[in-house]
């Protein structure tokens, strides 16, 4: 296996660059903005994202842009046909229309994981099968956010979503699991595909470092705290996210060259109900009575996840 | 002017010979039947080195029609070709690109909409895009579709909107005709090679385009100067036709008139079957009926002032629809009369007839009957051109399906 190496080993070696301007129309708290800002860091200025419908359309609202880079509205649907016909437009532009190297950009697709794992989910394998070279985006807070939070496949087992509610009938709220994107998307061997966290800032920054550098699909699953579907207090998203992590809900890896590795270990996990309590979308399962049969299941997969691996 | 090369042409041959030599220098593409053709013969020239550029294979027309527009919006010459269904699959990605303002060429041969699934055309599919700010061109002949592809490409790229240009499956996209292919000299005279004149993506110039908007005024200053655009698309069309007649020594009105002058009877008539239509004029006119017809070329822009000063004046008029709104009729119909409204010399008269759905056949007595009801005061509206013998065609099919007990 190649070796990645690490650029950066601590906060401070962080690149104070900021190509996202703050002041968006986005959530305070949002997890996803603070991956993506985290990453453009590393990616530099000269991008264009081709972005979904979804919570994150509203970083550009016109007249405005918080944007250094380029940026293309598409539909819920696509956003990475989109990015293959910028990406393919550029590269004929740089072959027989002489545009110069340093006019090109970094594709990126910004989507959440509504679109990911849904409608967009047959146009993003495809390009895989292309071998489209861009950056995929997906911020993840694990429903439908902009529209207030409905099911999305990647909604997980035992959390209320607007259309998934905890009933007597239908205690868990969400009886489905969620969709194992990051799986679905290695078989298809794409040439770089991690999850990264916002609260592992040093993780996510080498992840996009390395990823910089490499040509065709890369694609990254950002784990992306959502104060107003979770429901929590925005100022709590850190300790969530890193909650996520501790618990051993979210894996943090990195798949490159055929070899999937956990870049970041919770040296001892946390029990689930440690993430699940402080949101309201997990609630039912504490109040007015616990469910411990659906806490049971969610700690169970987790179990069963991690014993491969340990 | 050298002498151009004829040569037969199916309609999808004479459509990637009209991109070919345009210059395309991208075509994202994904098949169906009829228009599979056009992109095999594009995707052999890319490969082959004919053309320079880049051919995609995409993964639906949803994502085709998207990859087309943001290659726009990155500044090569785009085309793709699509039909039907796939229309219908990629039809919120023609409203979005036609709404990003980019310009290009797409063909669309067109065929019926399920349901029921069918190969054989009719305008449903076309029909299903004339609201979303596409510019549309209706090809009668395979010259016609060689000649607005390059024409096309002139208009889209002064308005920055897409232009599609339409042609009846089978009838039309399998039919080979006689097709000038002029001097590629020529033909850049005529359309030179792409230099995109609008902000397109490359790093130096950073854009956010088709960003949000909230509120309705902003909102429909963007749709307004879309409106603007297309509607200029007209003035814009009649001059590159003119440019393009210099050129080629081949006029493009926005119609066209067929033995119209003294007509009593008119027909209104697009693509392929407007041929068939002029034969049944010629034959009523060997019979003493002074019939004519006018043939839509362009349909968006609407040319609502073209159609009226050639329609009004004629006292009986048939707008033929081979499409069908059901509840409502034929789409072009009430276009049609909203165009004459005003007119104090409109047509007495002016019918809605529904035929050749499903690419039903038109024959000479589907044309006696227009013209009979054309005749009597209360003929009824619409006019469908389905008869007694294919009432009992059909009741065959189900007697061969044992739906009903056979007669005898």
């Amino acid at each position: 296996m190649k070796v990645l190496t690490a650029v950066h080993k601590k906060i401070k070696d962080l690149h104070p660059h900021e190509a996202i301007a703050p002041g968006t129309g986005l959530c305070a708290g949002c997890g996803g903005l603070e991956g993506l800002r985290m990453g453009l860091k590393e990616l530099g200025d000269d991008f264009l994202i081709c972005n979904a419908a979804g919570c994150f359309t509203l970083l550009s609202v016109y007249p405005f842009t918080p944007l250094k880079g380029s940026w293309l509205y598409t539909t819920m649907g696509g956003p990475v046909p989109a990015a293959q016909g910028v990406r393919d437009a550029l590269d004929i532009r740089m072959r027989h229309k002489g545009l110069e190297e340093k006019e090109n950009l970094n594709v990126i697709v910004v989507a959440g994981d509504g679109s990911s794992n849904d409608m967009g989910f047959g146009p993003t394998s495809a390009a895989i099968h292309r071998g489209l070279d861009f950056i995929y985006f997906c911020y993840d807070n694990e429903a439908y956010g902009n529209t207030g939070f409905q099911l999305s496949a990647a909604s997980p087992y035992g959390s209320a979503t607007q259309t998934t509610p905890s009933t007597d009938v239908h205690e868990a709220g969400t009886e489905m699991n969620k969709k194992d994107l990051f799986e679905i998307w290695k078989a298809q061997k794409p040439v770089y595909l991690a999850t990264v966290s916002p609260r592992e800032p040093i993780d996510l920054s080498n992840k996009f470092a390395r990823a910089k550098d490499l040509k065709g699909p890369r694609m990254f699953i950002c784990m992306s705290p959502c104060p107003t579907g979770w429901g929590f207090d925005p100022k709590e998203a850190q300790q969530i996210a890193k909650l996520a992590v501790d618990t051993g809900i979210f894996p943090v890896k990195e798949y490159f060259e055929g070899e999937m590795v956990h870049t970041v270990r919770p040296r001892k996990r946390l029990p689930v109900e440690k993430f699940l309590e402080r949101q309201k979308r997990f609630r039912h399962l504490f109040a007015p009575h616990r469910q411990d049969e659906v806490i049971e299941q969610i700690q169970s997969r987790v179990d069963d996840y991690w014993r491969k691996y340990d | 002017m050298k002498t151009p090369n004829k040569i037969m042409l199916t309609g999808n041959k004479a459509a990637a010979w009209g991109a070919r030599m345009a210059g395309v220098e991208y075509v994202p593409a994904f098949p169906i039947t009829p228009q599979t053709e056009i992109v095999e013969t594009l995707a052999k020239w890319f490969a082959d080195g004919t053309l320079q550029g880049k051919f995609t294979n995409m993964d639906s027309e949803h994502s085709m029609f998207m990859a087309a527009g943001s290659a726009g919006a990155t500044g090569v010459r785009v085309f793709t070709a699509s039909s039907s269904q796939g229309i219908l699959h990629g039809l919120e990605s023609l409203y979005t690109i036609t709404g990003w303002r980019v310009p290009m060429v797409l063909v669309n041969v067109s065929r019926a909409l399920a349901t029921p699934i069918t190969l054989e055309p009719d305008h449903n599919d076309v029909m299903s895009t004339r609201d979303c700010g596409l510019i549309q061109l209706h090809a009668e002949t395979c010259q016609e579709v060689f000649d607005f592809i390059l024409m096309g490409y002139r208009v889209a790229e002064e308005v920055c909107l897409p232009v599609l240009v339409n042609m009846d499956g089978f009838y039309l996209s399998f039919t080979r005709e006689p097709v000038l292919i002029p001097d590629e000299q020529e033909v850049r005279s005529f359309l030179p090679l792409y230099t995109a004149t609008q902000p397109v993506f490359q790093a130096s110039r950073p854009m956010a385009r088709a960003s949000a908007v909230f509120g309705g005024a902003t909102y429909t200053s963007f749709k307004l100067q879309q409106e603007l655009a297309c509607r200029n698309a007209e003035g814009c069309f009649n001059r590159v036709a003119q440019d393009f007649e210099k050129h080629f020594g081949r006029l493009y009105g926005p119609v066209e008139t067929f033995h119209l002058d003294d007509a009593e009877y008119v027909f209104v008539m697009s693509n392929s079957f407007a041929t068939k239509g002029k034969s049944a004029v010629q034959k009523l006119r060997q019979q003493g009926i002074k019939a004519g017809l006018l043939k839509l070329r362009l349909f968006r822009p609407f040319p609502g002032e073209a159609i009226a000063s050639a329609l009004a004046g004629h006292a009986k008029v048939a707008v033929i629809d081979q499409n069908l709104a059901p509840g409502m009729g034929g789409i072009t119909y009430p276009e049609i009369v909203t165009s004459l409204y005003a007119r104090e010399d409109r047509p007495e008269k002016i019918l809605s007839v529904i035929g050749g759905l499903g690419g039903k056949d038109m024959d000479d007595q589907d044309f006696m009957a227009i013209i009979e009801n054309l005749d009597k005061l209360d003929g009824g509206s619409p006019l469908y051109l389905y008869d007694e013998k294919d009432v009992s065609g059909f009741n065959r099919l189900q007697q061969i399906a044992e739906l009903k007990e056979a007669e005898s």
